[in-house]
């Protein structure tokens, strides 16, 4: 795409987070396409595209009143969204339609109106992997973090700090489920889930949702909004089982999608101000400061030791608190997206002074899948 | 709880077959002579459909792993590993560890590891023991 020519105009999350038992899964993502709409003065008749996951945009279209001349259900997990941005941005350089909502909600910890957790017994995970006692992203994600703590010679309490520092931006968040500090004993004294994994270095399960509005950066000015423009974008998918991943010390979707944005943009690493990284558990910022080129391998557990990334450091990284400590419904990448948005705005509650570049890059199942944006408060 | 079970399809077959009578089997490209798994019946490397399937030695190292201290309710109550092999072939797999302690002490990363066989029903499950154990 050409750098700034789609801006995000709308945004917003539900109205609450965390624990929302009076709504299901279709409730949650209207209630965030509603306060996205609010957000930019639009209904849902000026809407002409729709993407989500995890519901199919038959269902959100018909649900809001919504007559699209594009749709989008790609569904590769919790970037999805990530993927929804780069492919509205393309249809309305295309012509396919002008203004697009992309909707997210999940009952993660209630399951109101949400589906199971299965596998078909004779998919390639039903056959090769089920058997073994998988049961939940907390034993797949973290399937190949032995070997790479070996490789890169990092340690327990290096998955730790990561969790420590982004429970200090969520104490600058009041939407934030967990605020409390936390100390590396604290982490690596938490109960065993499945080693080398404790429970303060997994992702917290919540209700919640979220939405975009897009359109071009052409119209973008006449709303109310400081637009926030898409500078570049990237995408890719590697397997469906981790145990097949090809590197287990580096996610080529990661690294495949993370250069196509930084292309894209024509912008290099330095010119990054604030930087999400889904962190569904305590390793994914680890391995995305180097798949994304931020650190050379073996070098990404110093640098957030050393405090790069935490509150006043040179790199931000994850200021809402994360998966780890602000919310986690399932499928994150949106409340990554709506961080970076809310940093471009100049709004977040942890907001990083200035910040004129921020970097929002999403994973997908256990490794399968990564999206990036780019995004930028000037063209 | 009756374990949770693979269902074989047309292009596993043979994979489940051979675990019934004791043979770890792989597959390998008759044209760039590449082993890979999961089974399918055209190679992955170069997509050549001339592919045969073979016996493996079994003999592989331990790669990663996690272990499980949340089983899941079909496979009992114990921590049990969730482990990656790297088989001796060049592909790797997913399996549990058995035959020794469930521990990180007795879990060391690259040890050597053989296959070894347990019947569930209709089903044979490749399993890795320390080897020699
Ligand atoms: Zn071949």
């Amino acid at each position: 795409m050409k750098p700034g020519s789609i801006a995000v105009i709308g945004a917003a999350e539900t109205t609450r987070l965390g624990k929302i038992p009076d709504m299901s899964v279709i409730g949650l993502h209207a209630d965030a396409a509603l306060n996205a709409l609010a957000d930019c003065g639009l209904t849902a008749k000026d809407i002409d595209g729709v993407a989500t996951a995890g519901e199919s945009p038959v269902a959100i279209a018909h649900y809001l009143g919504i007559t699209p001349t594009w749709a989008d259900g790609t569904a590769v997990g919790g970037c999805s969204f990530m993927l929804h941005v780069r492919h509205a941005a393309a249809a309305i350089n295309e012509g396919l339609c002008k203004t697009v909502l992309i909707t997210h909600g999940e009952s993660g910890r209630s399951r109101v109106g949400s589906g199971g957790f299965g596998r078909a017994p004779s998919s390639l995970m039903g056959q090769f992997e089920m058997p073994y006692g998988v049961t939940s992203p907390p034993t797949m994600f973290t399937i190949p973090v032995m070997r790479y703590l070996k490789t890169r010679g990092y340690t327990e309490a290096d998955l730790a700090m990561v969790a420590v520092i982004q429970r200090e931006w969520a104490a600058k968040n009041p939407r934030a489920s967990f605020r409390d500090p936390i100390t590396v004993d604290d982490v690596l004294n938490s109960p065993m889930i499945a080693w080398p994994f404790r429970m303060l270095m997994c992702c917290l399960v919540t209700d919640g949702g979220g939405a975009l509005i897009l359109t071009s950066a052409e119209r973008a000015k006449d709303f109310p909004q400081k637009p926030v423009y898409i500078l570049g974008t990237g995408e890719s998918v590697e397997t469906p089982m981790v145990s097949q991943m090809e590197d287990f010390n580096s996610s080529k979707a990661f690294r495949v999608s993370g250069k196509k944005a930084f292309e894209e943009a024509g912008i290099t690493q330095a010119d990054v101000d604030h930087l999400m990284i889904y962190d569904a558990f305590a390793h994914l910022p680890l391995y995305g400061l180097e798949d994304l080129g931020f650190c050379k391998p073996g070098e990404a557990a110093g640098f957030i030791r050393d405090r790069h990334t935490a509150p006043g450091g040179k790199l931000p990284l994850n200021t809402n608190g994360g998966g780890l400590s602000y919310m986690h419904s399932g499928m994150y990448g949106m409340y990554a997206l709506q961080e970076s948005v809310r940093q471009m705005r100049g709004i977040a509650p942890a907001q990083v002074p200035g910040a004129k570049i921020a970097v929002s890059h999403g994973v997908g199942g256990m490794f399968a899948a990564s999206g990036t944006v780019i995004f930028g408060n000037e063209t | 709880m009756d374990r949770a079970l693979p269902q074989p399809t047309p292009e596993t077959q043979h994979f489940w077959d051979g675990c019934k009578v004791g043979e770890l089997r792989l597959q390998k490209c008759t044209a760039c002579r590449e082993s890979y798994f999961p089974p399918r019946p055209f190679c992955p490397a170069c997509g050549s459909r001339s592919v045969e399937i073979y016996k493996a030695s079994g003999k592989a190292i331990l790669y990663s792993y996690v272990i499980n201290h949340r089983p899941r309710p079909d496979m009992g109550t114990a921590p049990h590993s969730i482990a990656v092999v790297q088989l001796e072939e060049g592909p790797r797999m997913m399996t549990n560890i058995v035959g020794c302690p469930q521990t990180p002490e007795a879990l060391q990363l690259d040890m050597p590891v053989e296959v070894t066989f347990e019947t569930f029903g209709a089903i044979a499950l490749p399993f890795f023991k320390p080897a020699g154990a």
